[in-house]
């Protein structure tokens, strides 16, 4: 099960595959045909000129060198690398998709309907009562609902000035209360790896806003208590956030809504197996109860009163805009695609499936899990190895590693989530890599990977000595 | 070899299935779950599962309701010509089913092509650095009014943006400022640009950062850069740029005129028309590299001494810093920008200028064509135009719109008497039909 990375090393040079500005610049003069003034224009352009052909090389080689979900097992913790279906690019691609956002709502009947129907679905699988498909990630579906509840709580003339983390949460929890004007609250983990009672009653007052909250939290476990959550955070006034990068373990069992959460973010590129391209793009629709649902981001879609079709609205106490216009759309067609094919069924048995496959790789594994029960996702510890050396050991037994170190209530963790797509072998498979490299010699930690395209590469060099474009590497 | 019904993307033979349960120690999946029955969901969405097919052409019968319209619509979301291998090499698995590169080792493929991507930005905006992606033009605005906040000392809490800005561009930055405690205010524009003069008059202490646009909402080409940058310069503002990859290639260096930050839209390469899907230009002088939001690759050395790649400078971002972060950015347009990048590879400097002369090009003819019918004047500025250009028409502007409309061509109307037109490679070829449209509505 090991197989190298395609590496092209030329010998005279230093370089796997030379940048495309090693392989010939040209510099062209703008002004020579320019239609505009010399004072409008710069003089030159300098960039690489590669036929076709050199192209199609360049990155077909660079693809060689990269790990994807199509190449193997991807089990990051809290990324959801789910496979891709091959047929929601296509779904995706249809010429008629394509059309611009300032189109009248008369002449793009077709894509207003499909934006309705995803609401409508999205609506149900969490429980909620209005969806905004405008956030074009995670994180700006965060700050989407966290705008929200600050415009609910201005609306009712409440000036709350903090929002209240648990410090095992994803960092854009604190990013986004941040990038929303709120101080931050952290909670600090109970002994059970859950929120505690007693140091949330502790933690809301009359300044908080919102509790941010994923569930499963991140290292896999269901908040049991959630409903005494809500109380506590409902009666302090504030409102319950629901972080949904967590929500492939729920689908069909458990919905935010139904736990008293009053405003939660969709990640689709992560539940509903659109690509994760690289680090994107994704998409963060925002579904909110009721009562919220006058502040969602404008506009939305509504069935037109005649019944004849579907027209866009401005929510009457609407936050305004969280994108320029209405959020990465070819990636949401494609989280439609992926419901529509599972449907109800599929969707619980996703679910069943992410949260079978982690119970077993970490019944296979020899590290350590120190909390559970978890569901789709576990965070094992390394102990007295270094998780980082651990993982890098991992690539060399031909799978990706989980997440590493992170989070923190779990020393040296290993953050590992195989979802569902995995069967039994590769699960095997992947647990015998962790093995592998957990037993492993201290200098086969240190000096892995090896198979990989490049060697354990200097990360402090690259942060003390920033390169950050070719133009940089001029003369080296 | 069986299953039960359930996702066609899991594997497990029922068999599989209750081998591994057995493993676990559980008799059944339901044991695995940990929710209490009060919260636990015992309904049914009522979602049929459909097939590939089914699905397919249910979303193209719901798609094909869009009219067939000829677009020469545009005020930031362009659609041109995008080269079938742009398609071809992005769509490649290797690239669309990866994730961020958090393990550079195994991902040095991707990372060297976000390399280049930013690379390509340097050249284009003069400036030091340019990190891999934004989500989109306005969110982009957003943040460097965030960045403006943290580097700059100035006195007050304005960021001073033009009077004629995209309306969603506004209303996304309205949202980034009001978390940092800035006020959005407004400088006039005289016939299409900048009223510099008005501006000089309104700019001062408590301006943390001034934003002009080139070209404008309305497609003008702003004329006196320099002199905004200057003032800026004077104030200590910060001077945020915006305009867009392509217009880049032939407009002024930014550099040249004084901008410590650029912003805008690269998705006008590798990008078709997708709805206002963007990608978010993101540059800026070496003096913030530690305040730049989002990601950034560098170059670095492996343990043989071999150039590689990969993230860095990553104690600006969300999961390390938190609360302290320059961005909660996590999640970006990177495979967008990977498509910008094969893009801009197969127009080549060349290719990238003649594309961007023709946005000259076209719009001024088109206009001159729009001109000439009557009850029309364009463009209503008296300015070069990239792309696109506003147009006077003596009828109310909403009905010529729609009448329009019924033609099969799709117009901006942005006033009472106002329609503004986009020309591109894609729509310039219909331009004969959209000019007889006008006359025969007009």
């Amino acid at each position: 099960m090991i197989h190298d990375q395609a590496n092209y090393e030329r010998e005279a040079e230093d370089v796997r595959e030379p940048l495309l500005s090693e392989k010939g610049q040209e510099t062209v003069d703008v002004r020579e045909d320019s239609p505009l003034p010399d004072d409008l224009t710069r003089e030159a352009l300098t960039l690489p000129n590669p036929s076709e052909p050199e192209t199609a090389r360049h990155y077909t080689r660079l693809s060689q060198m990269n790990w994807a979900i199509d190449a193997g097992p991807y089990p990051l913790g809290s990324c959801t690398m789910k496979y891709n279906p091959k047929f929601t690019e296509d779904v995706a691609a249809d010429p008629n998709a394509a059309v611009h956002p300032d189109r009248s709502a008369r002449s793009a009947q077709g894509t207003l309907a499909l934006q309705y129907r995803l609401q409508e679905v999205l609506a149900d699988i969490g429980g909620m009562d209005a969806v905004t498909l405008q956030p074009p990630a995670g994180a700006a579906g965060e700050l989407t609902g966290i705008l929200v509840a600050k415009a609910y709580h201005e609306h009712h003339g409440n000036d709350r000035s903090e929002v209240v983390i648990p410090a095992s949460a994803h960092g854009t929890n604190f990013a986004t209360a941040a990038t929303a004007g709120y101080d931050v609250v952290e909670l600090p983990s109970g002994e059970d790896g859950r929120v505690d009672l007693e140091a949330l009653e502790a933690a809301v007052s009359d300044d908080t806003a919102a509790l941010m909250l994923t569930n499963p939290n991140t290292v896999g476990l269901f908040e049991r208590d959630i409903t005494e959550i809500a109380e506590i955070v409902h009666d302090a006034g504030g409102l319950l956030y629901y972080d949904g990068a967590n929500l492939n373990a729920l689908l069909g069992r458990g919905r935010p809504g139904d736990m008293g959460f009053d405003v939660m973010h969709y990640n689709v590129h992560k539940t509903f197996a659109t690509p994760h391209g690289g680090g994107g793009p994704g998409a963060g629709p925002v579904g909110v109860v009721d009562e919220l649902a006058p502040f969602l981001p404008t506009p939305r879609v509504r069935e037109a009163d005649d019944g004849g079709g579907y027209e866009r609205f401005e929510p009457s106490h609407t936050i305004g805009k969280v994108h320029g216009f209405a959020g990465n759309w070819l990636v949401l067609i494609k989280a439609y695609a992926y419901i529509a094919r599972l449907g109800d069924e599929g969707l619980s048995d996703a679910a069943a499936k992410a949260v079978l496959n982690a119970n077993y790789l970490a019944e296979r594994i020899d590290l350590e899990v120190p909390f559970g029960p978890f569901h789709h996702e576990f965070a094992a510890t390394a102990g007295d190895r270094d998780a980082a050396d651990v993982a890098k050991r991992m690539l060399d037994f031909g799978v990706h590693p989980p997440t590493t170190k992170w989070p923190e209530m779990v020393p040296e963790a290993m953050l590992t989530e195989p979802t569902e797509i995995e069967g039994r072998s590769s699960l095997d498979d992947l647990a015998e890599a962790f093995n592998l490299a957990y037993a492993d010699t201290d200098a086969a930690l240190d000096s892995a990977p090896t198979r990989t395209a490049a060697a354990r590469i200097d990360q402090v060099g690259a942060a003390r000595d920033p390169r950050l474009s070719w133009q940089a590497l001029d003369g080296e | 070899m069986s299953r039960a019904n359930g996702t066609p993307y899991a594997p497990h033979t029922d068999a599989e299935t209750a081998a591994m349960l057995a493993e676990i120690g559980v008799d059944d999946e339901e044991a695995l779950f940990d929710i209490p029955e009060s919260v636990a969901f015992d309904g049914e969405f009522g979602i049929e599962p459909r097939t590939e097919r089914e699905i397919r052409d249910e979303c193209a019968r719901m798609l094909n309701r869009n009219d067939d319209l000829t677009e020469f619509l545009g005020r930031g979301h362009y659609g041109h010509y995008v080269p079938s291998v742009v398609d071809h090499l992005s769509d490649r698995a290797e690239f669309l089913t990866s994730y961020t590169q958090y393990q550079p080792e195994a991902s040095q493929g991707f990372l060297q092509a976000l390399f280049e991507y930013q690379s390509m930005l340097v050249e284009l905006t003069g400036l030091d650095v340019a990190n891999c992606s934004m989500y989109d033009a306005a969110t982009a605005l957003g943040e460097a009014a965030t960045l403006a906040d943290r580097v700059r000392a100035t006195s007050g809490d304005v960021v001073l943006v033009p009077e004629q800005l995209r309306e969603g561009k506004r209303a996304v930055l309205e949202n980034y400022c009001a978390g940092v405690d800035l006020t959005v205010e407004t400088y006039p524009m005289a016939d299409g640009t900048a009223d510099v003069d008005a501006l000089a008059d309104r700019a001062g202490d408590d301006v943390v950062m001034l934003y002009a646009e080139s070209p404008t909402v309305r497609g003008c080409i702003e004329e006196r850069l320099a002199a905004i940058g200057d003032l800026a310069g004077e104030t200590d503002a910060l001077f945020a740029l915006g305009s867009d990859v392509v217009a880049l290639s032939v407009l002024q260096s930014p550099e040249a005129v004084g901008a410590d930050v650029v912003v805008g839209e690269a998705g006008a390469l590798g990008l078709p028309t997708s709805y206002g899907m963007g990608l978010g230009i993101f540059a800026c002088s070496d003096e913030f590299l530690r305040q730049v939001p989002g990601r950034l690759v560098g170059a670095s050395e492996d343990a043989n001494g071999d150039r590689a790649y990969t993230l860095t400078l990553q104690t600006r971002e969300q999961h390390i810093r938190k609360e302290r972060a320059t961005s909660n950015i996590c999640t970006n347009q990177a495979w967008v920008a990977l498509r910008a990048a094969i893009h801009a590879a197969t127009l080549g400097p060349d290719g990238l200028v003649d594309l961007a002369n023709d946005c000259v090009r076209e719009a001024e003819a088109l206009a001159t064509r729009i001109d000439d019918c009557s009850g029309a004047a364009a463009p209503v500025h008296d300015r070069h135009h990239f792309r696109e250009f506003a147009v006077r028409v003596d009828q109310p502007a909403a009905a010529v719109a729609e009448e329009l409309e019924a033609e099969g061509f799709a117009v901006h109307a942005i006033g009472d008497h106002l329609l503004q037109v986009c020309v591109t490679d894609l729509n310039a070829g219909r331009a004969d039909g959209l000019v007889a449209a006008f006359e025969e509505v007009l």
